[in-house]
């Protein structure tokens, strides 16, 4: 792999850029390999990055059903953040912001991290108590939050009406080491990263079938063959249940569909994530200058990547009520992905009952802010066989023991 | 948007106008079920990417819980039949059957059923 630098850049300026290598290889499978990660979206390329990098195991191919970074990864609103109340979720979502932090640096890849701070507010007396509870919890997490008046939240964010008729700023907790990032980019960061410790990334390839010999994983069943493994990392949101039930097991989740939306570009107005979680809306701009918009799921099963248009509009009613401003903004694109939902809204990073076979799913809204950290922990998984600190709470048999991880009650959607 | 009659009133029902209750013919355990048991009546949803049956209320409508057979994976809805009932009805599943060749018939959420 050819290092991206000020100099590559001026290099290839002067022979018109015909020098450009190609980021990532597109091989044929081999035969067999120590691992395979059947999903090439951020969290399945990240464990395939951290195998090799943190583990030194590189005979691994990424098997990916579309293209590359095509799933959730490309359809997310890029908020990264790690205020959570639960301390197992705490610690993998900050393990994923610190991680964020230096990627740019670690992959030699531009995914444009941007500590821009994210303010969630607080628009009723529960919400109050709530985000004071979560930044006492934070406080004893080591994470840096912090609970602040109406009044800030104007200075950080002018555009934003704190007066509303039905929902006036009460407070808002912000993360000010929370930001956005470039979703593309971390995909195509790591699948660079991946590619260049010689690790094989197998687009349009659908796995149809696992194979299996005494309760132990041996490979799957592929649109271009059978390949051989001797583990195998499922990390497929959306499609989780699919793939779980060709491996003989069946999971406690939910596929729905949940929508984003952009508007038109304008000049810069808010340098913050702003979330209303209470009239349900997000918005953040992007650096083309398009205000990013998340919505609501659907609430019922759903694979078709398109959801219901009466989300959009209470999203849209939502945000005009915070950000008057926006009212004659025009929505350029909206668009839909299909999300993992457990009970208790939080992940999966676990054994199965098939053996060397793991799964990492249910991600549920938020799952992009996660990408680096839940590499890392699955990574620590696949390559140990058993959990790491970080991913041992996330196991799939917390249902049955009733430890759940319950984020849902603080959240809602935006988790 | 998501239109459903309602086998009760006999409305055709947007989305709206309903509230979701997802998988239905689940078989309940109680406190005496084995921990098993209970976690998969609990959470292990059947999930499928195709013929899905599902509850679904009228809630601003007549109020009443109904069932519907819908696929998950192209939004087309087979038909909808009241709540009280154990499996689906035959001319629902004649329907599915119809659009659906391939289906194999199944709705308890251990899948035992599959003819």
């Amino acid at each position: 792999m050819k290092r991206y630098s000020v100099f590559a850049i001026a290099r290839e300026a002067l022979r018109y850029h015909t020098g450009w290598e190609r980021a990532w290889r597109s091989p044929e499978p081999k035969a067999s390999y120590d691992a395979i990660v059947v999903g090439a979206g951020g969290h399945g390329l990240a464990t395939a990055y951290y195998l090799g990098k943190n583990y030194g195991i590189t005979n691994v191919a990424i098997i990916e059903k579309g293209w590359l970074g095509g799933g959730n990864t490309g359809r997310n609103t890029t908020i990264i953040r790690s205020n959570y109340l639960q301390d197992s979720s705490a610690a993998i979502y900050e393990k994923a912001r610190s991680l964020y932090e230096t990627m740019s640096q670690d992959l030699n890849y531009n995914v444009m991290f941007s500590p821009r701070g994210v303010m969630m507010l607080a628009q009723t007396h529960h919400e109050v108590r709530g985000y004071l509870r979560t930044a006492h919890a934070n406080a004893l997490q080591g994470i840096v939050t912090e609970f602040i008046t109406p009044q800030r939240v104007k200075e950080l964010c002018p555009i934003l009406n704190i007066d509303g008729p039905r929902y006036p700023v009460l407070g808002a907790l912000w993360q000010p080491r929370g930001g956005t990032g470039r979703h593309d980019a971390v995909a195509w960061g790591y699948a660079r990263a991946c590619s260049a410790m010689g690790m094989d990334i197998i687009q349009n390839c659908e796995v149809k079938g696992v194979r299996s010999e005494n309760g132990v994983v041996t490979g799957v069943d592929t649109t271009k063959g059978f390949i051989g493994t001797k583990k195998l990392g499922m990390v497929v949101a959306g499609h989780s249940g699919q793939l779980a039930e060709m491996a003989g097991f069946r999971l406690p989740i939910e596929a729905v569909a949940l929508q984003a939306l952009v508007s038109e570009p304008i000049k810069p107005c808010m340098d913050v994530v702003v979330m209303a979680n209470t009239v349900h809306g997000y918005m953040s701009q992007s650096d083309k200058g398009e205000m990013v918009i998340g919505g609501g799921t659907d609430g019922f099963n759903n694979y078709t990547q398109r959801g219901s248009f009466h989300h959009i509009e209470e999203t849209l009613r939502a945000l005009v009520e915070t950000f008057p401003m926006i009212s004659r903004l025009k929505m350029l694109r909206q668009w839909g992905g299909i999300v993992d939902m457990t009970g208790d809204r939080s992940p999966l990073i676990s054994k199965t009952p098939l053996g060397n076979c793991f799964i990492n799913c249910g991600w549920g809204t938020g799952g992009f802010k996660a990408i680096p950290g839940s590499g890392w922990a699955m990574a620590e998984l696949m390559a140990k066989g058993e959990p790491g600190p970080l991913a041992e709470a996330f196991n799939m048999w917390r249902f049955k023991e009733g430890q759940f991880i319950d984020e849902s009650v603080a959240a809602g959607v935006a988790h | 948007m998501l239109t459903l009659e309602c086998p009760y009133c006999g409305l055709m029902a947007d989305e709206t106008e309903l509230s979701p209750g997802y998988e239905a013919h689940l078989k309940r355990f109680g406190p005496a079920s084995s921990p098993e048991e209970f976690e998969a009546y609990m959470f292990a949803r059947k999930n499928p990417k195709g013929v899905h049956f599902e509850r679904w209320r009228h809630s601003y409508g007549c109020g009443k819980w109904f069932l519907a057979a819908r696929c998950t994976a192209t939004l087309e809805v087979f038909g909808t039949y009241p709540a009280q009932v154990g499996e689906p009805p035959a001319d629902i599943i004649a329907k599915i059957q119809a659009r659906r060749p391939e289906w194999k018939a199944g709705w308890q959420p251990d899948g035992k059923d599959t003819k």
